[in-house]
């Protein structure tokens, strides 16, 4: 009894992430509502201005309102995040597919190539394919989204494979449907189970990924309002401005925290273990 | 047929057997490295030559020498071979905009970054040793703050940890040189910036562990033998829970490789993540080529060296190569 109930009331840390993710939503798709003014709005005569009233998080090196920026920056970290998931796990249940259903042979090149994918840190490979893609936001989002395919891969490959052997797969065979009807309607939809709350936590390591490589230059420009360009913009500044250095972080790291409190609250939700 | 042999093999020589698959495994995953990095230079559009030479300019007389030293006038699978050969004696290229060969470029920038690697995770396994063993099964609130401290530190992006302990301890507190650094007081802050996230996974993965271990019967034994209970959690439950500590070894240093070209761009350090984000930004493929296959040759020799680690760690292990013993 008392076990059912842990697991179906979630933390108060579970339902602050909520919240936060709420917020992070809203401030993507309307910033408008959350600030009045322009990201990019120069004002140089309130340069580098410390927490105020008129600026609640201070000002950059150009008198751009940081609450404001960081604000807009919601929606470009939220949108390469998603995107880099929805890529990896469409390519990764192709793969993951063909190699639970296909034969042995395809079965072991696919895990194996998998497998030397999975052995390099992904920073590495996407770095490799940016020197021949050359940077850009999408060139980086798609670098990072390849190398995030192997783990779906391998996640689906092995749900296909025992849910392939299960009754009602195989009673739907002796009913005579279709093939393609078996998989898209019956298996898939069984796979995609434990790939909710692995994809929930993904997005998180994507958006720091996308920050990581904004912040080498690699992906979005600084006066983009971007959370990783935003710290690469203001490198020069961070020794008389603490600010610069601290709030654009701190949104990255609250929306990684989210997001993992709430993938981890799904795993646990999912495989009936108390949250 | 097949059966019979299938269920003999693994019987007879476990380790032996295992450290072969282990040892092909490996050898599998650096000639993917390898192919990767040789389909890198094919798949980047425009002539090979001008994506080796990258940005800099050379005379014609370089780019028949670079033309006659790939074998480009050659079939691909003719230059893949050499490149496999050239690869295997340790040649990985050359820059041509640093003037000088992959190999020596990398072993003059690979000091640094291990010192900066070995010292983060030094630390880290250190911390996570203590920091797991200490608040294991405590009170409620303890607990409550350390797995709460851990979330935290598994988001915290590894640069931007960086940039804040900068700020804090170089900029306001002045405690730390902000930029290069040499010896030990330039290498606290970046190995502590690399080491937060995996101390983090660490303690929570063997925090994990030892509140399931510290319920097993041995543990109601060694302290009915009058073990103090910090004797019972260091020199017993400790030993069980880092063998899923050392699994996470080699995703582990990975992750702090990864971490390296930001870290040492953001506190001006030399080393290997300095050279490929300059690589990148210039577009000088033969380096970031080289990286890619040292980055999973290191890869493959940690994780020898962990599965060895093993056989240290747990007996039982060792043991194993002489059944009906």
């Amino acid at each position: 009894m008392s076990r059912v109930r842990e697991c179906r009331t979630p933390r108060p840390g579970v339902w602050g992430a909520a919240v936060f993710l709420v917020l992070l939503i809203a401030a993507a798709v309307f910033p408008g509502l959350l600030v009045s003014g322009d990201p990019n709005g120069t004002d140089m005569l309130a340069a580098l201005q410390g927490p105020t009233a008129d600026h609640p998080l201070g000002t950059d090196a150009n008198g751009r309102d940081l609450l404001t920026r960081i604000v807009h920056g919601a929606r470009p970290s939220l949108l390469a995040g998603l995107g880099v998931t929805a890529l990896s796990i469409a390519a990764g249940t192709v793969i993951g597919l063909a190699a639970g259903l296909g034969g042995r042979i395809a079965d072991e090149t696919l895990m194996r190539l998998v497998d030397v994918v999975l052995s390099i840190p992904t920073l590495m490979l996407a770095l490799l394919v940016i020197t021949i893609t050359g940077p850009g936001v999408f060139n980086t989002v798609l670098a990072i989204a390849f190398f995030m395919v192997p783990k779906y891969a391998r996640l689906i490959r092995t749900q296909v494979a025992v849910i392939r052997r299960a009754g009602f797969v195989e009673a739907a065979t002796s009913l005579g449907l279709t093939r393609v009807r078996i998989v898209l309607r019956h298996i898939l939809p069984n796979a995609f189970q434990p790939l909710l709350a692995l994809a929930t936590i993904e997005v998180g390591a994507a958006i720091v990924a996308v920050a990581s490589l904004s912040f080498l230059g690699l992906g979005a420009k600084p006066p983009a309002p971007e959370w990783g360009a935003m710290l690469a913009g203001g490198r020069d500044y961070f020794s008389v401005a603490w600010w610069v250095a601290v709030f654009p972080g701190v949104a990255i790291t609250l929306t990684v925290l989210s997001i993992t409190v709430l993938g981890r609250y799904l795993q646990r939700r999912l495989e009936g273990r108390p949250a | 047929m097949s059966r019979v042999s299938k269920s003999r093999t693994p019987a007879r020589h476990p380790v032996a057997r295992r450290t072969l698959v282990r040892l092909g495994a490996s050898l599998l995953v650096l000639w993917g490295a390898v192919t990767l990095a040789f389909a890198s230079l094919h798949l980047t559009p425009g002539s090979i030559e001008d994506t080796l030479i990258g940005q800099s300019t050379v005379t014609p007389e370089v780019r028949a020498q670079i033309v006659a030293d790939y074998g480009l006038d050659e079939p691909v699978h003719v230059q893949y071979l050499a490149y496999l050969g050239r690869v295997l004696k340790g040649d990985l290229g050359h820059s041509y905009q640093l003037h000088d060969s992959v190999s020596s470029l990398i072993s003059s920038q690979a000091v640094p970054s291990l010192q900066l690697t070995l010292t983060g995770l030094g630390l880290a396994a250190v911390t996570a040793i203590l920091l797991s063993l200490l608040t294991a099964k405590r009170s409620r609130l303890l607990r409550g703050v350390v797995s709460g401290l851990e979330l935290v530190g598994i988001s915290v992006p590894v640069f931007w940890a960086g940039i804040l302990l900068l700020t804090v301890f170089s900029f306001q507190l002045g405690w730390f040189p902000a930029a290069g650094g040499d010896g030990f007081s330039g290498l606290v802050l970046p190995a502590v910036a690399v080491a937060i996230s995996v101390t983090a996974l660490l303690s929570q993965v063997m925090r994990e562990g030892l509140e399931t271990v510290l319920e097993e019967p041995f543990v109601l034994t060694a302290r009915a033998r009058g073990l103090s209970d910090l004797a019972v959690r260091f020199r017993h439950a400790l030993r069980h829970v880092l063998l899923p500590a050392v699994t996470l070894g080699g995703w582990l240093f990975g992750l702090v490789l990864g971490g390296l070209v930001t870290i040492e761009m953001i506190f001006s350090r030399q080393g290997l993540g300095q050279l490929t984000l300059n690589a990148v930004t210039g577009k000088d493929l033969p380096v970031v080529m080289g990286v890619v296959v040292l980055t999973s040759g290191v890869y493959v020799v940690v994780n020898i060296l962990l599965d060895l680690l093993y056989l240290v760690i747990d007996p039982r292990l060792r043991g194993a190569h002489e059944p009906g013993s």
